[in-house]
């Protein structure tokens, strides 16, 4: 009993502590006092654990645009930025979520992962937070749900360009596909894939699936691949097994055409990887940093500056974002003394009622069906001396 | 060696004469935690002190306390080390979102239809408990634990494969390792790896808060039973026991069964308060969390692992404004926690600080004798 006390009283003690040093670590946010007010926009993402590259890449871009927002017009509304960490699990993105509340957000842009997305969707519909996500690509993220909306192709849309583009370009192809089947985003994309390509006359030769925590070892899969003489590899992944099923290939003589999603981006700048080994592969993703065009340009010398690293496109996504959030909540009329319902109820109707953008992920406008997927035109690209070179 | 049993037996006989008070002290703090957690915490919301962050964790928190109880019976109370206590989670959340799901269209009351998707989620869970228990339990030690590691596992690849829908006649459709053809979107229970998506959230605080509370009534009850009393024998000494008769193998898969029936009621609640709800939740990580707990709040001792869970629970949301450190931090914290309940020297250092306030002390636990035995008087 003594002992116990004794244990009780430890922790007790050192949690005490920590808590001590917390306080001390939140006192630094003074908030500079502006014409127009300030305009507190929420952001969550995976910053540590196995996503975290996407939730970093989100952080970046948003706070890229952030600063150029908020030094471009100085007197007008600046932005508040505030990313929470949420590991790429729902439950802590909940967690997240409700922190951001407490701290006074006004509208969400994320979640960045689907099953987290999906989790925040459903309290902030129950909330009213206008949420736009960057990256989130389940269709279960906006379904039900009149005040989220996504920036990114959902999984089927991007599973059936992706099979338009295939029948159009390698009629004569045997396509196979390895798909994550426990991830919403995998296999929402293959499911998508394999219908439109049935569809188009053509079928998958041979189709594997893995599960996301034991994606080590690919050789079962890919010897099927192989004895199915599969020359044309559909990839709907991230781009961590992707990198693993490439290297086993090479080691083992298989050389198919990948074909990966917006998953994929990322892989060029994987640490330990071989960039030869991604030579040829094509990606459907909407944005490219060796694209000529100027905003892509400025953006990415920026990002490079402020981070030392090219931006994925995540980082244009979440950019897109928060300029699509800031013209939008401009469109309102509101002021920055809104509350999160009254802002969520004047940015739906905006979304609704035709609202148009443009940004780095798009050719052209972008614009928003009342279900909450995107409307825009779709860009392949081919990795080629490790570039990406859009097709 | 007949001596030393007999010995043995004698302390034992001893040591259950004073368990009575034990119990009383036992049970008197553990339901106070709750009793008095519940009570903060709940005026704290109502008034608004305590902000929607921590009201999110409200429910996790209840049911993270209930699955370090839970737990307790078979780690501390048992003694057998079992490494698959978030299989038996799963198990309760999944057939409890199935339940509640096919109850939609014929029950509206809420709080009946979570009540009898926690008795079927403790059914099930209760049944996977058995069918893993009785062929394991005669394996010891390291064994044990790793087998249970591996019924975890198979648990959570098993729900990899799953699929549930209700069509539109509401009647329950089941495949394994394919989609089901001719449903909408609505009609999906489960979907394999993705899981659940779309659960209504049944959950409530006062709710998880009855079922911690459930919780501790029955490991508490079957620590202080006649049958709890044979489980920590055999857990003392397992030839001893056998020696007095009692036999072994019944004692331990009572134990596991009802810690397993605990655990899935805990998933059931757990898996009633998000909106979607993935097999990989419940993966080896979620079953060394939940027995953390237990170790940090020390084995076998209830209260402790109760505090514990808590505290773990909510420290890595406190940790928040670190920011990019706040896993670093959580790490470090957690580490200093196992040295500090753990390090003789750290312990004594403790000990000279805790020994001048000792006269204090002994005041406080001579009021709350005399409180315990008034109750007594009441009762």
């Amino acid at each position: 009993m003594k002992n116990t006390f004794k244990k009780f009283a430890i922790i007790a003690l050192s949690c005490m502590m920590v808590f001590a040093l917390a306080a001390c670590g939140g006192g630094g946010g003074s908030s500079e006092s502006s014409g127009a007010g300030e305009l507190h926009i929420g952001g969550i993402g995976p910053l540590t654990g196995p996503a975290a590259l996407y939730g970093q890449a989100v952080k970046n871009g948003a706070e890229i645009a952030v600063k150029e927002i908020n030094e471009a017009n100085p007197d007008g509304v600046q932005i508040v930025f505030d990313m929470q960490d949420d590991e790429h699990d729902p439950e802590k993105s909940v967690n997240a979520y409700n922190t951001l509340v407490d701290d006074g957000m006004q509208v969400l842009v994320g979640t960045v992962t689907s099953a987290p997305c999906t989790a925040v969707s459903a309290e902030a519909y129950a909330n009213r937070t206008f949420a736009l996500t960057p990256s989130a690509s389940a269709t279960s993220v906006v379904e039900g749900n009149d005040n989220v909306f996504q920036l990114c192709f959902q999984d089927p849309q991007q599973g059936q360009i992706a099979a338009e583009y295939i029948a159009k370009n390698f009629p004569d192809a045997v396509v196979g596909a390895i798909y994550n089947n426990s991830d919403n985003y995998s296999s929402g994309i293959f499911d998508a894939f394999k219908k439109a390509l049935g569809e188009k006359g053509m079928s998958v030769a041979a189709e594997e699936a893995f599960a996301s925590d034991d994606n080590a070892d690919f050789s079962a899969q890919l010897n099927k691949m192989k004895n199915a003489n599969v020359d044309l590899l559909f990839l709907p992944i991230y781009y961590t097994p992707a990198s693993n099923i490439m290297k086993q290939a090479h080691d083992m003589g298989y050389a198919p055409k990948y074909f990966g999603c917006d998953g994929l981006d990322g892989i060029l700048a994987l640490e330990g990887f071989d960039t030869a080994l991604a030579e040829g592969a094509l990606l459907l993703t909407p944005f490219s940093a060796d694209a000529e065009d100027e905003a892509t340009q400025a953006f990415v010398s920026a990002y490079q500056e402020a981070y030392g690293e090219k931006p994925i496109q995540f980082a244009a996504d979440a950019y897109d974002c928060i300029y699509t959030v800031y013209n939008c909540f401009n469109e309102t009329g509101l002021g920055t003394d809104a509350s999160m319902e009254e802002i969520c109820e004047a940015m739906i109707e905006k979304f609704n009622g035709g609202f148009t953008a443009t940004g780095l992920t798009a050719s052209g406008d972008m614009k928003w069906a009342p279900t909450g997927e995107v409307e825009k035109a779709p860009k392949i690209y081919l990795i080629q001396d490790g570039k990406y070179v859009e097709q | 060696m007949a001596e030393r049993i007999l010995k043995n037996i004698s302390t034992r006989g001893l040591k259950n004469a004073v368990k009575g008070n034990e119990y009383r002290k036992e049970a008197l703090i553990s339901y106070g935690i709750l009793i008095i957690g519940y009570i903060v915490l709940q005026l704290g919301a109502s008034v608004g002190l305590i902000g929607k962050h921590l009201q999110g964790q409200f429910v996790p928190i209840c049911v993270y306390v209930a699955l370090a109880i839970s737990l307790n019976l078979v780690v501390g109370i048992s003694g057998e080390l079992s490494l698959g206590h978030a299989g038996f989670m799963a198990v309760g959340a999944f057939t409890g979102i199935i339940v509640m799901r096919v109850l939609e269209p014929h029950l509206g009351i809420m709080p009946i239809r979570l009540i009898i998707a926690l008795i079927f989620a403790a059914i099930m869970a209760a049944i996977a408990g058995f069918i893993i228990g009785v062929p394991i339990l005669s394996l010891r030690g390291d064994y044990l634990a790793i087998v249970t590691l591996a019924f975890g596992e198979i648990v959570r690849n098993f729900m990899n494969v799953l699929y549930f829908a209700l069509d539109e006649n509401d009647h329950l459709k089941f495949a394994f390792n394919h989609t089901i053809d001719g449903i909408t979107n609505d009609q999906r229970i489960l979907t394999g790896a993705i899981g659940a998506t779309g659960v209504t959230k049944a959950a409530t605080f006062t709710g998880a808060m009855l079922l911690t509370a459930f919780t501790l009534f029955v490991v508490l009850n079957l620590k202080n039973s006649k049958q709890g009393r044979a489980i920590m024998a055999i857990r003392d000494n397992r030839i001893a026991g056998e020696s007095i008769g009692l036999d072994v193998r019944k004692y331990k898969l009572m134990a596991f069964v009802v810690s397993a029936a605990l655990a899935g009621m805990a998933g059931c609640m757990f898996g009633q308060n998000y909106s979607t709800l993935a097999p990989v939740k419940f993966n080896f990580n979620t079953s060394i969390l939940i027995l953390v707990f237990v170790v940090l709040g020390g084995i076998g001792n209830i209260w402790g692992g109760m505090i514990a869970a808590a505290l773990l629970t909510i420290l890595p949301e406190a940790f928040r404004q670190f920011a990019d450190y706040r896993m670093l931090t959580y790490a470090i914290v957690l580490i200093l926690v196992m040295i500090g309940t753990y390090n003789p020297t750290f312990k004594a250092r403790i000990n000279s600080v805790i020994d001048k306030i000792k006269p204090k002390k002994k005041k406080d636990s001579g009021k709350k004798n005399k409180k315990s035995k008034s109750g007594k008087e009441v009762a």
